[in-house]
């Protein structure tokens, strides 16, 4: 295997790594502050020891998501050169501010937090729980405006004489962080971590109510969690939705490869699995349009006109203008001519669009692998919808106070703590695998993207953090297990 | 504002970032001393869990430093990280284990042991300061690197630097003047680890080990960072004239800093700070000697910078090739990301000043041993 590949996967890994921590971070952080905000507001103590139980599992893993948070920085220059410089400009305002406005606001607030209970005012405590969290959830907007952005590059104009992709006014600065793929990328992740939090707790919580210890605490941890995990969900399906819109309309072939669809047309079927199909849902989903054209994999590779009439040219096509622009690049670098410096810029400035296209070899080059993200995207959906559904059946057993009586629905909660990881990972893999070939849509495939490397240098440092990655795991997981069989420190047990 | 002056701002602020950083790295420094026999493993603790409350901010503060590296001088990040590749890796690998080496330490179940997080934590203590310090030298030194952005248009070779060797950064432990400032930072470090104790922890076993070890740490500070200093003042440097071509020019760094007032008085007055620090912390009862040290580092770290990248300076120098060398104008980030990364900037006295406020609620109150052996939330 190459370079490319090598660094592709020691990438992905730890992007799926560090979204392993992030998740349970931004939905814990809810949950423990409402339990908080209970405890000064009601001046209960049960309510204290309640969210200091939860804050002792948030440490835990929060220590995690931080220690791989950096390597993700550091690879974007160590493995991805290339990249680093041609997005700089635009990438790294969004980094900086996060850094600025959220990685501080965490760090501080979590020594507070952590910490602090004897220390600090109960009210300066409880801000610094809420902040914690706020911190995390800016943390993710601005990483996801950088991430939004690769997805849908807006606002960025190409500049020969420094060769990267620039920000040229304060109107794309504002499209670059309010581009619609960001915002709703956004909701679609923070909500996604707070369903992970809510079925972490109800989870975490049906155990102690199956083994009849700490009921008071877990049948109360239970509704916070529950509730938090069901708003999470609502939330998740609805930013899901406007994903899929965006998804149509700037990343037609992530679409289509999610879909498996090889030939689109208007009114097109959703496939729930192989052979099972909606008609219509796929147009209505994408498009809000009963009728509307979703284009296949195919139409995409030959050319189709979209639904505002746009004709889209062939990948072929686009590949020749690609290369015409690289060369017109080529020759604007090299030349002294005024005359022909200018013929070359005149004819990069037409082809720009398509530059990206000029470094594949062959057009089938933009098709991601389509297995993978057609199934990635069938778990997502399909373990999110069960998730609800046992949140739901959650709230209504505390409701309805049977809890003791359906004990198939505790374990089923417990289930659902790996398949929550397991959704929020295959919601990944549609978003990452699914833009294959493109380190940014259409600009900036992989294979240019790269650091000048050896595959063996790569291949090293991945078998490194594999070692790493896989023993803190190993770690935090005995660890966290300990502490959830230590419980918390309230009242003794008593019977359901 | 012109562009001139937000890349001169930046760097400023990079500087000042970078300043910060080694100032911070008391946390590096004190954790050394969870090796140091002659205390006992409840002093041990006193001193984790006084670091355990601070590493977070000298872990922000590197992500901090990075991201703004990368948002303003982008080519520098591409250059350096993708070049000197195995430096930054194994400076990521020392602080990934630091960074749960605290959670992890004292909980039963951590597969590597009490033992096994302390050792982590004190190669972290040792190796983060000398790689940042070598990686520094090198600003000096120059590295082995070429820059050429038609190269994009190649798809054969389409990286825009590239490393001329593959020891990828490891070669800088090859250059003693980038060495030494490695030394110069781990034994610096060590001495502000001890004066942050020093003043942090309430125990008269662990004060006396601070100072002895302040003590025993002045000669080879001075040693490294006079012998750094002199040759930095010697040597030729990397001159870049005003149409941008880069070439070497006997005394640049001398140079630079008679041209510039400002920054030899910077350079003083962080010197004698650090040197007052040092006097408090070995000679005297004082337990003050961190307020002057800190202040001291901020500023001989940022005189430091500012000799590397002001006054016409190549800030990162290719030895391969001389015209691929990186200075603030070839290597930043387009006017309006400067632009509003300096408004953005603007906030940055907010953050210090909720972070004062925070250490300050949380230090009212100095960590004893009765607080390690009595208190829940601890690491």
């Amino acid at each position: 295997m190459d370079v490319v590949i090598w660094s592709r996967i020691q990438f992905a890994m730890t992007a799926a790594y560090h979204w392993l921590f992030v998740p349970l971070t931004l939905g814990l952080a809810v949950v423990m502050a409402v339990m908080e905000t209970l405890y000064v507001v009601k001046k209960d103590e049960f309510w204290k020891k309640a969210a200091q139980f939860w804050i002792k599992l948030f440490a835990i893993n929060f220590a995690v998501g931080i220690a791989t948070g950096i390597i993700l920085e550091f690879e974007f220059g160590t493995n991805w050169s290339n990249y680093s410089w041609f997005v700089g400009d635009m990438f790294g305002a969004p980094l900086a501010i996060e850094g600025i406005l959220a990685f501080f606001m965490e760090a501080t607030f979590f020594a507070v937090m952590f910490f602090g209970w004897n220390k600090v005012s109960p009210k300066f405590h409880l801000a610094s729980t809420w902040l914690t969290g706020i911190g995390a959830t800016i943390s993710a907007y601005w990483i996801l405006v950088a991430n939004g952005w690769m997805q849908n590059p807006v606002g960025t104009t190409f500049n020969p004489e420094t060769v990267r992709s620039e920000m040229a006014s304060a109107a794309a600065f504002w499209e670059v962080i309010t581009n619609p793929v960001a915002v709703s990328k956004f909701c679609h992740s923070v909500t996604s971590g707070w369903v992970t939090g809510g079925i972490f707790v109800v989870g975490v919580s049906a155990w102690y109510l199956l083994k009849n210890r700490h009921v008071e605490f877990a049948r109360k941890s239970m509704l916070v969690g529950a509730i938090v995990g069901l708003v999470g969900s609502g939330a998740v399906m609805l930013s899901g939705d406007s994903s899929g819109v965006h998804a149509a309309e700037f990343q037609p072939m992530k679409l289509a490869a999610a879909e498996g669809l090889r030939d689109g047309g208007n009114g097109a079927a959703f496939t729930i699995v192989p052979g099972i199909q909606v008609p219509h849902m796929l147009s209505l989903l994408a498009t809000h349009d009963w009728n509307g054209y979703v284009p296949g994999i195919n139409d995409i590779l030959n050319g189709y006109t979209d639904n505002d009439g746009n004709v889209i040219p062939s990948v072929e096509d686009k590949m020749i203008m690609g290369r015409t622009a690289l060369d017109a690049l080529a020759v604007y670098r090299k030349t002294d001519d005024p005359v022909l410096k200018a013929e070359a810029k005149a004819l990069l400035e037409a082809n720009v669009q398509y530059m990206g296209y000029g470094h594949l070899s062959r057009p089938e080059d933009v098709v991601p692998p389509v297995g993978v993200v057609f199934w990635a995207f069938r778990f997502m959906i399909g373990l999110g919808m069960l998730i609800a559904l046992v949140l739901l059946l959650s709230l209504i057993a505390i409701w309805k106070d049977k809890l003791g009586a359906w004990k198939w629905l505790l374990w089923a909660s417990i289930l659902c703590i790996p398949l929550v990881y397991i959704c929020g990972q295959s919601g990944w893999v549609v978003a990452e695998v699914g833009r294959q070939p493109w380190t940014i849509q259409g600009l900036l495939p992989v294979n240019v993207a790269i650091s000048s490397l050896s595959a063996g240098a790569v291949k090293t440092t991945f078998f490194i953090f594999l070692a790493v990655f896989a023993l803190f795991l190993a770690i935090e997981i005995r660890i966290m297990i300990r502490a959830i069989g230590k419980g918390p420190e309230v009242e003794p047990s008593e019977n359901i | 504002m012109t562009y001139e002056f937000l890349q001169n701002y930046w760097w400023v602020l990079i500087a000042l970032l970078g300043g910060l950083l080694v100032a911070l790295m008391f946390v590096q420094g004190a954790n050394l001393h969870l090796g140091n026999r002659v205390l006992s493993d409840t002093q041990k603790r006193m001193i984790l869990n006084s670091t355990g409350r601070k590493w977070e901010l000298t872990f922000t503060t590197l992500v901090t430093f990075g991201g703004a590296f990368f948002a303003s001088f982008p080519l520098f990040y591409s250059t350096s990280f993708g070049g000197a590749y195995w430096v930054w890796i194994l400076l990521l690998i020392t602080f990934v284990f630091q960074a749960v080496a605290y959670e992890f330490q004292n909980k039963k179940g951590n597969l590597l042991g009490v033992k096994g997080f302390r050792i982590a934590l004190m190669v972290n203590g040792i190796l983060a300061p000398f790689l940042v310090g070598t990686a520094v030298g090198t600003f000096f030194t120059g590295s082995d690197f070429t820059v050429d952005k038609v190269a994009i248009t190649d798809p054969s070779a389409p990286v825009i630097s590239t490393w001329g060797n593959a020891w990828h950064g490891l070669e800088a432990l090859g250059q003693y003047p980038a060495l030494l400032l490695g030394a110069t930072l781990v034994f610096l470090t060590g001495i502000l680890g001890d004066l942050y104790i020093l003043n942090n922890v309430e125990d008269d076993g662990i004060q006396a080990q601070m100072r002895r070890s302040v003590k025993l740490s002045i000669g080879p500070f001075l040693l490294f960072f006079l012998s750094w200093t002199a040759i930095l003042l010697t040597q030729k440097g990397f001159a870049v004239s005003p149409d941008g071509v880069v070439s070497m020019e006997p005394y640049k760094y001398l140079h630079n800093l008679l041209a510039m007032p400002a920054v030899l008085c910077m350079l003083l007055v962080g010197v004698v700070l650090v040197l007052y620090s040092l006097y408090l912390g070995a000679f005297s009862q004082s337990r003050k000697g961190i307020w002057f040290a800190m202040p001291g580092t901020v500023l001989v770290v940022m005189s430091v910078f500012f000799l590397a990248g002001f006054n016409g300076t190549a800030y990162y120098p290719s030895n391969t090739d001389l015209q691929s060398s990186l200075y603030l104008a070839n290597s930043c980030s387009s006017y309006f990301t400067l632009k509003v990364m300096f408004c953005v900037s603007l906030l940055i006295p907010f953050v210090v000043a909720y972070i004062a406020y925070a250490w300050h609620q949380m230090d009212k109150k100095k960590i004893t041993a009765e607080e390690i052996t009595t208190e829940e939330n601890k690491y």
